[in-house]
C-alpha cells in the first residue's frame, strides 16, 4: 500500500533539522518522511485487528519528527521504519473481533501497553499507558511487536498515516455507529483531548484545600485548549488564565471555559492580577513574587518553560504538556521557588475530585462531545499532499487553524 | 503688543493647518466655508526682574500678613511645590518654584526658622527623579535638603504620615500630609499653566490621600464638570473649594504663591509650531519639512528623547502671594488674559492634534489612555460656557496611539488597558467594578511608594478626566492611530483626515461645521 513512512536516515534527519526551523514544508520535502509503497505489515498475533484509517491527525510530536527535532531520548523506544499517525479514527476491516463487527468505527488509544505486548497488567483494569516501568515498551514482545511507545512509532503495527494498520484490542474504543451524531472530525480529537485532560488532572492535587486556586495555561493550540476544557470540567472551582498567541485561540479558550484569556506576552500580568502579587524588576518580564498555583505549559519551548517558572508561585507545580525536546533553560527559578516540574505524557486511569476512577479516554469522549470539538479540525488533506499538510499543521496558529488531519475516507 | 486670539474662517486660500501627531505633526486641509480655526493669543509679555516681583509678592501679600511676619524661630515651616506635571514642556532653569522657594528660605533663615521641610505635592502622580528635582528646585536646595531628609515627596499611601483635617459640610473627608497638617505655616509654590490648576486644588490634591482624592476624582464629579477650566461650573472644583474652606477653618495656615506663565513653549527650531500657518516664512516651511521628515525616520524612543528634552522659554506674567482664594482669583485673571478666545457658537465637529505630552507623561510615553485623557479630558475642556462641539457631535483627534507604555511609570496603566478596557469603557461601570482592586493592589502601592510609578488608581482618574467629553461626543475618531488600540478606547480609527470626515458624516451629516483647536499654544474658548 502507499503510505507515509519514516526511515532511520541520519542524512535526511539532519537536512530536515537544518530546514525545519525556516520551512516546515522544506523539512517535509527533504526530511525522513516519504510517501511510498510499503509492504503490508504482518499480523502481530491474536488480539490484533486491521483498522482502516478514516482520519489521522497531525500532532506536535509528529511535526518534531518530520522536522528532525525529536529527542534522541526516544531512540530506544521507536522502531524504524514506521508509519506515523497516532491520533486516529478508523473502522475495523475484518469480522474477527468478539464484540465489534467489521465496519465498526473506532478511535485508537495508541499506547502499546502491557496487554498489546503480552505483559502482565500493572493492576487489574489498567489502561494501556498505566504502569511505573516502561520496560515492556522497549523490548520486542513475545508476539514480535518491536519496541515503540505507541502506534505511529512502531515498525510492526503500521500507523494512522496509511490506509490501514494493526491495532490491539486493548487499544480500541468503539464509537457510535452514526457518523452524523459523532463525526470523525470529533473522534480524531479524542486522543489529544485525553492528553490535555490528563494534564488538567495532574494540576488538581496541589489545588486541594486552596482558596481560589489559579491555574495558568501557556499556549492554546489543541493541547492547551484540551487542558482548558479538562480543568473546567473536572477540576472544580479553579480560575483558569490562558495566554494564547493568536486571536482564534483566545476565542476558543474563552468558549471552552477559561476565565481570563490574554495574548501570550501578557500572561505574567494576567496571573499577577489574579493572585495580587508583585512583579519584580522594572515591570517588564520579571518573575512574580507569587503566582499561579499550577501552570500548564502546553508549548514546551525554552521561552514557555522560562515563563512557567516566572509565573508559578513558590512551591507550585508546572505541568509540562507540550513535548519539549532539548531546551536551554535557567533553572534557578525552579530551585529557588521549589517548583515541582511534572511531565504530562498521554493518559491512563484517572481519579476525579469525587474519588471515582475512570479512563482518560472516557473523559475525553465526553468532553469532545460536550464541546462539539469537531470545530477544531480546520483542514484535512489526502496523504499525497502531505507536504502541504505538514506545512499547514506547523503554521496552524498563524493561519487561524487548530488541528490538521489526513483524510483517508475515500480509500474505503 | 501681542495679538489676541483669533478665529479664522477657512476658505479656499487658507493654507493647510498644523496638527500634532504625538512626536510629530502633519498639515491638514480643512473643508472651506464651513471650518474655522481657533488660534490662541500670542504670548503675553513677561515680567522683568522676576526675583524682585517674587520678593515683592512675599512682602506684600493679598489678605495675609507679609511672609516675614509669619515666620518665627521655633515654628514648623513646610514648603510644598507642584510636581513634574507642571509645566509642559518643562521650563528653562531656573524654574519659578526654585525662585520662590529660595526667596522663602532666605526669609526663613533671616527669621531663624530651622525646622523646614520641603515636600513635592505629587498627589497620586509618580515620584520625581532626582534630576527632575534638581531641574525644578535647583542644585542648592536639593543639595542642602535632600541628603538630610528634609526634601521629600508626598506619599499618599503612608498611613503614619497622613492626618485627617475633618469633613466638609457635605461629608467629604479632607486627609492630607501629616507634616503639612501639623505645621505652623505651609507655603505653596505654584506654577500655573492652565485655569484648572492652583487655588485650593494645589494643596488639597497634591498632599491628599487616595480616599480624600476619590471624593471628587470620580465619574460623577467629572461628568458634571463643565469645564475643568471653569471652576465655577466644575463639580470637581466645588468639592475642592469646600475642602479649602475646611482647610482654612481647621487646618494649618497656608501662604499660597502662584505664578502664571505665558505660552512661549517652544524654542528654536520648533518656534514655527506656535505660528499661524499663513504667516510661516520660507524658513518656517523648511523647518517644518525638515523636522517632520526627520522625525518620521526616527524610532519613537529617539523622538521622545528629542521632545522631552525641550526646555520652554516661558516668561512669567504674574506673581501673587497670600491667602489662597484671593491669590487664585488674580491668577485666573492672568491665565484667562493669556488663554481666552471668544468664539461664537458650537460646531458639529471638533478637531485637535494630540501632542507628545500630557500632565501624566513627563519624560515618558503618551500611552493610549493618556491620548484619551489629553483629547477628551484636557483639550475638550478648553472652554468656558459651552463646549466647542455640540452635544452628539464628533471629536476628531490625530495621534499614532501606539500600544506602548512606560513600564516603570505606568505599570497599572498597562493592566488597565489589558483588563479594564477589555471589559468596559464606561467610567461609572469601571469605577464600580474595577477601581478598588487597582487602588488597593499591593504591587502598585509598592511601586508608587518606592519606585517612579503613578498610583494604581491613576489610569482610572486619567479616564474619568475625559468622562465629560466622552459623554458629550456622539463619536470620537482618531486619525493615524493604531487601529486595535483606538478601538479598545471605544473610538473609531481613520487613516486620513478625509476618511475621518467621511466616517463622521454618519453622525453629523455631509456638510458639518468644524472647529479646529490649534495646538500649540494653549487657549480657552469662551463659547457664546
Amino acid at each position: 500500500m502507499k503510505a507515509l513512512q519514516i526511515k532511520r536516515n541520519v542524512g535526511k534527519f539532519g537536512a530536515a533539522r537544518m530546514l525545519g526551523a525556516m520551512s516546515p514544508a522544506g523539512a517535509a520535502k527533504v526530511g525522513p518522511l516519504e510517501f511510498r509503497s510499503i509492504d503490508d505489515p504482518e499480523c502481530p498475533g491474536d488480539g490484533w485487528h486491521r483498522v482502516r484509517t478514516r482520519l489521522a491527525g497531525i500532532c506536535g510530536s509528529d511535526l518534531s519528527l518530520v522536522a528532525g527535532q525529536a529527542s534522541t531520548y526516544f531512540d530506544d523506544w521507536v522502531s524504524f521504519p514506521f508509519v506515523p499517525g497516532h491520533e486516529v479514527v478508523g473502522e475495523l476491516m475484518d469480522d474477527d473481533h468478539a464484540d465489534m463487527a467489521a465496519g465498526t468505527r473506532i478511535v485508537l488509544e495508541p499506547v502499546l501497553g502491557h496487554a498489546a505486548r503480552g505483559a502482565d497488567l500493572p493492576f487489574d483494569g489498567a489502561h494501556p499507558a498505566d504502569g511505573d516501568d516502561y520496560a515492556h515498551l522497549a523490548v520486542t514482545s513475545p508476539q514480535g511487536v518491536e519496541p515503540a511507545i505507541q502506534t505511529g512509532f512502531c515498525c510492526s503495527t503500521g500507523g494512522g498515516w496509511a490506509p490501514w494498520f494493526w491495532a490491539h484490542e486493548s487499544q480500541l474504543h468503539a464509537l457510535a455507529d452514526n457518523a452524523v451524531d459523532f463525526p470523525d472530525e470529533r473522534a480524531v480529537l479524542i486522543e489529544p483531548f485525553a492528553g490535555g485532560i490528563h494534564a488538567a488532572l495532574l494540576a488538581a492535587p496541589p489545588l486541594a484545600d486552596v482558596d481560589q486556586p489559579v491555574v495558568a495555561i501557556i499556549g492554546a493550540g489543541t493541547m492547551g485548549l484540551a487542558a482548558v476544557a479538562g480543568l473546567r470540567r473536572y477540576v472544580p472551582g479553579v480560575r483558569i488564565v490562558v495566554g494564547a498567541r493568536y486571536p482564534h485561540q483566545r476565542a476558543l479558550a474563552q468558549s471552552f471555559g477559561a476565565d481570563v484569556v490574554v495574548p501570550a506576552a501578557e500572561i505574567d500580568r494576567a496571573v499577577r492580577r489574579e493572585v495580587g502579587c508583585h512583579m519584580l524588576g522594572n515591570g517588564e518580564s520579571g518573575p512574580l513574587s507569587g503566582g499561579a498555583h499550577v501552570t500548564i505549559d502546553a508549548v514546551g519551548s525554552d521561552a514557555s518553560l522560562a515563563d512557567s517558572l516566572r509565573i508559578t508561585k513558590p512551591r507550585g507545580r508546572v505541568v509540562l504538556l507540550g513535548m519539549p525536546a532539548r531546551v536551554d533553560l535557567d533553572l534557578t527559578g525552579l530551585w529557588h521557588r521549589e517548583i515541582e516540574l511534572k511531565g504530562a505524557y498521554t493518559y491512563g486511569t484517572e481519579t476525579l475530585a469525587d474519588g471515582t476512577t475512570t479512563s482518560t479516554f472516557a473523559l475525553a469522549i465526553d468532553t469532545v462531545t460536550a464541546l462539539h470539538a469537531e470545530q477544531l479540525v480546520s483542514a484535512t488533506y489526502p496523504l499525497l499532499d502531505h507536504v502541504d499538510a505538514i506545512e499547514h499543521a506547523a503554521t496552524a496558529g498563524r493561519r487561524g487553524s487548530v488541528k490538521i488531519a489526513f483524510d483517508l475516507r475515500d480509500h474505503a | 503688543m501681542p495679538r489676541p486670539g483669533f478665529v479664522l474662517d477657512v476658505d479656499r486660500s487658507t493654507p493647510p493647518t498644523l496638527f500634532w501627531r504625538g512626536e510629530g505633526f502633519s498639515l491638514e486641509r480643512l473643508p472651506a466655508d464651513r471650518s474655522r480655526i481657533i488660534y490662541p493669543p500670542e504670548p503675553l509679555a513677561g515680567l522683568d526682574n522676576l526675583d524682585g516681583h517674587i520678593r515683592d509678592a512675599l512682602l506684600n501679600p493679598l489678605d495675609m500678613d507679609p511672609l516675614p511676619e509669619l515666620l518665627k524661630p521655633d515654628m514648623k515651616l513646610t514648603i510644598c511645590f507642584d510636581d513634574a506635571s507642571l509645566s509642559l514642556p518643562k521650563m528653562q532653569r531656573p524654574d519659578n518654584r526654585q525662585r520662590i522657594i529660595e526667596a522663602v528660605l532666605d526669609m526663613a533663615a533671616e527669621a531663624g526658622v530651622d525646622d523646614v521641610h520641603i515636600i513635592a505635592a505629587l498627589g497620586l502622580h509618580r515620584r520625581m527623579h532626582e534630576y527632575e528635582l534638581r531641574h525644578v528646585l535647583g542644585d542648592r536646595i536639593v543639595d542642602a535638603f535632600l541628603p538630610k531628609g528634609y526634601l521629600y515627596q508626598h506619599d499618599a499611601e503612608d498611613p503614619d504620615n497622613l492626618a485627617v483635617i475633618g469633613h466638609t459640610d457635605e461629608g467629604e473627608i479632607l486627609e492630607i500630609n501629616k507634616r503639612a497638617a501639623e505645621s505652623d505655616l505651609v507655603v505653596y509654590a505654584n506654577v500655573n499653566q492652565v485655569a484648572m490648576d492652583g487655588g485650593w486644588k494645589s494643596l488639597t490634591t497634591g498632599l491628599a490621600s487616595y480616599r480624600c482624592l476619590s471624593v471628587h476624582h470620580n465619574p460623577a464629579s467629572l461628568q458634571n464638570t463643565r469645564s475643568l477650566m471653569d471652576r465655577h461650573h466644575s463639580a470637581l472644583h466645588k468639592s475642592i473649594w469646600r475642602m479649602g474652606k475646611l482647610l482654612r477653618d481647621s487646618g494649618p495656615k497656608v501662604f499660597q504663591v502662584e505664578t502664571t506663565i505665558n505660552t512661549e513653549a517652544f524654542p528654536a527650531p520648533f518656534e514655527f509650531l506656535a505660528k499661524r500657518e499663513w504667516e510661516w516664512t520660507a524658513k518656517d516651511r523648511s523647518l517644518f519639512l525638515a523636522s517632520s521628515k526627520s522625525l518620521n525616520k526616527l524610532p519613537n524612543r529617539t523622538k521622545r528623547k528629542i521632545f522631552h528634552n525641550i526646555e520652554a522659554p516661558y516668561r512669567t506674567t504674574s506673581v501673587h502671594a497670600g491667602f489662597t482664594e484671593t491669590v487664585h482669583e488674580k491668577t485666573l485673571e492672568n491665565v484667562y488674559k493669556q488663554h481666552i478666545v471668544e468664539v461664537e457658537g458650537q460646531t458639529d465637529i471638533l478637531t485637535m492634534g494630540i501632542p507628545f505630552i500630557s500632565p501624566y507623561n513627563p519624560e515618558s510615553i503618551m500611552n493610549p489612555i493618556l491620548v484619551m485623557c489629553m483629547g477628551l479630558g484636557y483639550l475638550f475642556n478648553m472652554y468656558r460656557g459651552k463646549p466647542l462641539v455640540r452635544e452628539g457631535g464628533v471629536v476628531i483627534m490625530t495621534h499614532p496611539t501606539y500600544e506602548e507604555f512606560h513600564p516603570v511609570h505606568h505599570p497599572s496603566y498597562i493592566d488597565f488597558f489589558d483588563e479594564v478596557l477589555a471589559d468596559t469603557t464606561d467610567p461609572a461601570e469601571m469605577s464600580t467594578k474595577w477601581e478598588k482592586k487597582y487602588a488597593e493592589d499591593e504591587w502598585y502601592r509598592h511601586l508608587y511608594r518606592t519606585s517612579y510609578a503613578y498610583h494604581g488608581v491613576h489610569p482610572f482618574y486619567a479616564w474619568y478626566w475625559g468622562a465629560h467629553g466622552q459623554q458629550h461626543a456622539g463619536k470620537v475618531i482618531i486619525v493615524g492611530g493604531y487601529a486595535a488600540a483606538v478601538r479598545k478606547l471605544g473610538f473609531t480609527p481613520a487613516s486620513t483626515m478625509n476618511d475621518a470626515l467621511e466616517i463622521a458624516s454618519d453622525t453629523v451629516g455631509r456638510s458639518p461645521t468644524i472647529s479646529h483647536l490649534h495646538v500649540p499654544g494653549v487657549l480657552v474658548a469662551d463659547v457664546k
